[in-house]
Formats: C-alpha cells, structure tokens, sequence
C-alpha cells in the first residue's frame, strides 16, 4: 500500500463518482424530454386528479428543482414510488434484484468452470482437433444473439425432448435461462483463458516446471493457470453486472419475475419514478464492480503500471 | 560497324561480339525485380491464403449483392398485405406455407397468370416472408454499416486530437472517454432509445419519416456511446505515430496540426482503425437485432431480423410454422458469424503483429 496505490483508487472513486452523476443527469433529461407525462396515456384523469397525483409525485416543481430533487434521492437511495404498481420502487428493486442475481451468478460460475476448462484443454492440445473443436464452437456461440440461444433452447430441450419447463418459475426452469446466459461468457472465458495459457506455456518458468520432472497436470494448474487466469478475473466483473442487466431478454423469453423484465416493463409503462430506480441501481452495481475489478486487478498484478 | 568484321577462328584477338551492347530483351531478362508491392498488396495476398476470412468475405458480398437487387425486382413488396393488393378479403393469404398459394391466386393461375411463388410463404399479416427476410437482413446490414461508420468518424477524430495535441486536452478528453466507457450502454441505449423514438415519433420531418425514428434513434444512441473504444485505440496509434521522423519533417517545413493530423497521422493508422470498424459492424447488428426484439428498433412494417424474430416468437409451438422463426434467426447468426471471421481476417492480414 504505497501513496501511488492509494492515489489511484481514490482517482478511481472519484470516476465512479462522475459516472453514476453522469447517468443520473441522462436518466433525468431523457426522461423530461418525453413529452406529455407519465399520466397521460393512462385513462386520462380529470384535472384536479392530475394535479393531485403530479404533486404526488413532485411533478409540480420546476424542472430544476425536480432535478435537484431527484439527485438528492438518488444518493439516500430513495427513488420513491412506482406509478404503475402503487409500490416503492426499493421494495420492487428488492424483490426483483435476488431473483436476476440469482441466474446472474449461477450463470456466471458455470461460464467460468466451462471456459477454464476448455480453454486450458484447448491450449493444451494446440492445433489438435480438440482445440480445433473448442475454437469453432466458441466462435459459434459467440456469434448468436442471446434470444436466438433461448429460442433453439427452448425448441429442443423444452418442446420437443420436454426435459425442462418453457416457464422459468415452475420446478427446473431456471436451467434453460442459465445456460442461456452462459453460453456468451463461457465462450468468450475459453477464448480467454486459450491466448494467456498460451502465453504463459511459452514461459521460461513453465520449461523449469517441466524439467523438474512434474507431470502435465501439476504444470498446469500449479504455475500456469495461476498467471493466466489474471486476464480471466478482469473479465469477469464487468460481466458480473453485464449478465445481469442483459439478462432483460432472457428474462422475457422465460418469464422470469427478474430486475431486467421489469426494466424493460417500466419503459413500455412510462413509469418514471421506475425507470430511474432501477437505472441508476444497476448503474451503481455496474461501476462498483467495475471499480472492484480494476483495484483487484493492479492487487494481483504489482507489474501493471499505474497511471 | 563492329558487329561485321570476320575472325580468324584461331586468333587470340579479342572477340568483339562479345562487347556489344545488349538487345532490350536481354536487359529484360537481366530484370529480376518483381512488382514492386504496396502495403495494401501486401495485405490482400495475406487475406487471399486465408480460406475462411475469403468464403465469410464472398458470402457477405453475395448478401449485401442480393439486399440491393433483390428487391428491385420482385413483385411483392416487404410492407404489402397481398389480400389488399389484390383487393379481396380471402384469409388463406396469411401464414402460407413455402410455395403454397392462396385461393385468390390459384383461380388466378388457373385463368393462365404468371405469380413469382412465394419462397418462404407469407407471415401471419399476408406478406410475402421471402422480401420480408431479405428486407429485414438489409435493416440489419445498414444499420451495422452505417454504425460502424458513425463510430468510425467521431472515434477516429476524437483520439486524433486528444492523442497529437497531448497533455491537458488529453488529459480532459481521455477522462470523458472513461466516463463514458464505464455507463452502462446497455440500459442507457434502451433507455435513449425508447425516449427518442417517443420523441422523434412525432417529427414530420420528411428525413426522419423515411429512415424511421426507430433506425435514427439507434444511430444516435451509437454516436453517443461507442465511439469511445475507437477514440482509445487511434489515440495510442497517434501516440507512437508522432514520435515519428516523418511528423518532425512536416512540423520542420511548417505543416500545422490539423494538417498533419489528417495527411500523417490518419492515414499511418488508418488499418488498424478500418479493421476495427469492420469489427464493430456485427456488434452493431447485434445491438440493433436486441434491440428490435425488444421492439425499440425499426418501426412497423419495416422489419429487421430481431423484429421478423419477435413478431415469429410464438411460431415456436407449432413445428409447421417454425420456419418462420429459424429463418430470420439463423440469418442474424450466419451474418454476424460472417463479418466475425472476415473482421478477423482482415486483422490478420492487415496487421499481422496483432495475430495470435
């Protein structure tokens, strides 16, 4: 822990920082640039109703001031209530957060357990048919929209083979989103994990392993998978939060009661006080882990410059 | 002169026919130079060894060749309901299979018409799925394209300038570069997207009417927010570029930033940034195909391949109806699949220092 570490990660906070304030303003201006307000495409309400519910909900208030509002709330991390569902938003971001979180680190770890593997398998095995084989399906599945993976899942393993519910919420019907989502990750970890053991096998270290005498198996994961699962481990915070707020389609397909189905449900609702909710929380989650990674990155790689 | 004297056979004189000058064809064969080759040359013999980038490379221009022309010719246009063009109320126009025909149009055939079949039958609206197809593949093409471009421009310029002028501005311009590259696009992009096709839903604009709010939202969401991974990757070019001797000897002969900028420094980076737009091509159609899933995209009747496999979703029932959602699907794969390996090839081959 020298000043230079210490500088950094406060510059690194004070980044973050600007970020979050950066969506909070866009998430605000974008949301004022819609024209005519949250209650009007409902059954338009009588006047005196409309005025009640818009000081309800502090529409009243000049706009600067609603905004100044709103980033005050946003950091005491109250974002009010939800117009659709009468509900606070933190309650519904609390019940709907678990469920995406859930698939997300599921997800996650077998994405990370599958790309290790094949990666190291494939690195291992250069230009056999094995690698040759883990490369062609790893460019593959890194070429497929998530919807189209769900949809041929489904087709397959729900419809015709009947091995698992289309229904995310019935018994055994969190498989299918799972592998849904892991399918991009684990192909890009592979990938990953390919090039730096690669990398790493070439090293003068790894031939000292070898000439000691130590077997295939210990080299590997002893003194080469240490090295090269560094370039893994930063890839794996950033999507952390990108599986779970892009899971808003996997959630659709499967009707699951997620963070990203509801996302997507206040846009289409207008529910604004929603919208802004769950954006800036995702936002939070999203650059507090990409904080997390960059800090843990420089922890374990002392050589990286810092800049 | 010298060419026509005699010679004793046995005479040690010198043989003068050997010092005659040499005809051009013998200069010629003395040439053993090739062509001199270019960087591009260079370049393109590199991507023609490679198998897969070429049959990727083929097939992507196979496809762009057919979304041009394709629709020029064909009788059935992407947005029409063939029960109104030929004006009945006959619903055996919707949802026909591959080279089936309605009602409608087998009395037509038996009274002796010629009809263009319908390849991949109608959708649930009566509209040929053949042109819808293709319609929707050159949406997703476009799209990609033009992204692509937008990125192209704004990105390369940005890190020109940030990288030649260096220090504060670089300083200044690198962090808004941070910032941006650490907002969650993915939210940020559905959000602005569903905000401007609300807004730019009401323009009557005749530019906006034609393009579509939809289309021109998704352009503007990609000049806000991508450009930053190509601002990166040209301002570090720059960076070593102008240490370069070449930049010395304009400055020396009082060539000015701008100038050197667009002359030296673009053009000595231009492979990389090109192979990098090419690149963002398929990641664009992806953005775009997620989007139009989530109904954001194009606007109704226009289709894309995200929305031809939205509007398809509940096909997956019924196995006869199925075509109509593995169509679209596997196009958007085959195509991102497509501009992968041929972005990879063209990495390799124009940038061989970058290849694995």
């Amino acid at each position: 822990m020298n000043g230079k570490f210490v500088k950094y990660i406060l510059k690194r906070i004070l980044m973050a920082v600007v970020t979050i304030f950066c969506v909070i303003t866009i998430t605000f201006w974008a949301m004022q640039a819609i024209p005519g307000g949250p209650f009007l495409s409902e059954k338009s309400p009588s006047p005196e109703v409309l005025a009640q519910l818009n000081k309800l909900y502090g529409l009243d208030l000049p706009v600067g001031q609603q905004y100044l509002n709103y980033l005050k709330n946003s950091l005491i991390w109250n974002f009010g209530y939800s117009i659709k569902d009468a509900r606070p938003v933190n309650e519904i971001i609390q019940t709907t957060f678990p469920v995406s979180a859930e698939i997300g680190i599921i997800a996650l770890l077998v994405s990370i357990v599958v790309g290790v593997f094949l990666g190291s398998l494939a690195a291992t095995h250069q230009n056999k048919l094995g690698d040759r084989l883990i490369m062609v399906l790893s460019t593959a599945s890194v070429a497929m929209p998530s919807f189209v993976i769900a949809f041929l899942l489904l087709l397959v393993f729900a419809i015709n083979l009947k091995w698992f519910p289309t229904l995310g919420t019935k018994p055994g019907g969190l498989v299918l989103p799972i592998v849904t989502l892991s399918l991009y990750p684990a192909a890009y970890i592979t990938r990953l994990t390919r090039s730096s053991t690669l990398d790493v096998l070439n090293q003068d270290y790894i031939r000292t392993a070898r000439a000691k005498g130590l077997s295939n198996s210990k080299v590997l994961f002893k003194h080469a998978l240490r090295n090269s699962l560094t370039p893994v481990l930063t890839y794996v915070g950033p999507e952390f939060a990108y599986i779970i707020t892009g899971s808003l389609v996997v959630e659709q397909i499967f009707s699951i009661p997620g963070i990203g189905r509801k996302f997507v449900e206040s846009i289409t609702n207008r529910d604004y006080p929603l919208i802004m909710g769950t954006t800036v929380f995702l936002t939070y989650i999203m650059v507090f882990m990409l904080l997390l990674t960059d800090i843990l990155y420089k922890v374990l790689n002392p050589k990286v410059e810092l800049d | 002169m010298i060419g026509n004297f005699k010679k004793n056979p046995l005479s040690l004189q010198i043989d003068y026919s050997r010092f005659l000058p040499s005809s051009k064809e013998e200069k010629e064969k003395q040439n053993v130079f090739r062509k001199p080759t270019t960087f591009f040359h260079d370049s393109m013999k590199r991507f023609s060894k490679n198998p897969v980038a070429m049959v990727s490379g083929i097939f992507v221009i196979l496809l762009i060749l057919a979304v041009i022309f394709i629709p020029i010719f064909w009788p059935y246009s992407y947005s029409e309901q063939l029960r109104i063009t030929y004006g009945v109320s006959d619903g055996t126009f919707n949802n026909l299979r591959p080279f089936h025909w309605s009602n409608t149009e087998k009395e037509l055939i038996a009274n002796g018409a010629k009809l263009v079949p319908h390849i991949f039958g109608t959708d649930s609206g009566g509209r040929d799925y053949f042109i819808r197809v293709i319609y929707g593949a050159r949406v997703s093409l476009t799209v990609g394209f033009f992204a692509s471009i937008i990125v192209l421009l704004i990105g390369s310029v940005y890190g020109a300038v940030s990288g030649y002028f260096g220090g504060k501005v670089d300083l200044i311009m690198m962090r808004i570069v941070d910032v941006i590259y650490s907002i969650p696009d993915l939210l940020i992009i559905i959000l602005l997207s569903s905000v401007l096709k609300i807004v730019l839903g009401d323009s009557t604009n005749t530019f906006v009417t034609t393009l579509g709010s939809g289309m021109i939202s998704i352009f503007i969401v990609f000049g806000l927010l991508y450009w930053v991974g190509m601002a990166r990757l040209v301002r570090g070019q720059v960076l070593t570029l102008k240490q370069e001797d070449f930049v010395l000897a304009a400055k020396a002969s009082g060539a000015g930033g701008w100038w050197i900028i667009r002359k030296h420094l673009l053009p000595n980076a231009m492979s990389v940034i090109i192979v990098s737009a090419a690149l963002q091509i398929p990641s664009a159609i992806f953005t775009e195909s997620f989007l139009s899933y989530l109904g954001l995209g194009v606007n109704a009747p226009m289709p894309s391949l995200g929305s031809l496999c939205a509007d398809a979703e509940g096909t997956i029932m019924y196995s006869d109806k199925l075509y109509q959602l593995l169509l679209p699907a596997f196009l958007i794969c085959l195509i991102v699949l497509a501009l992968n390996l041929l972005g990879d090839g063209l990495r390799d081959s124009f940038d061989p220092k970058l290849a694995k």
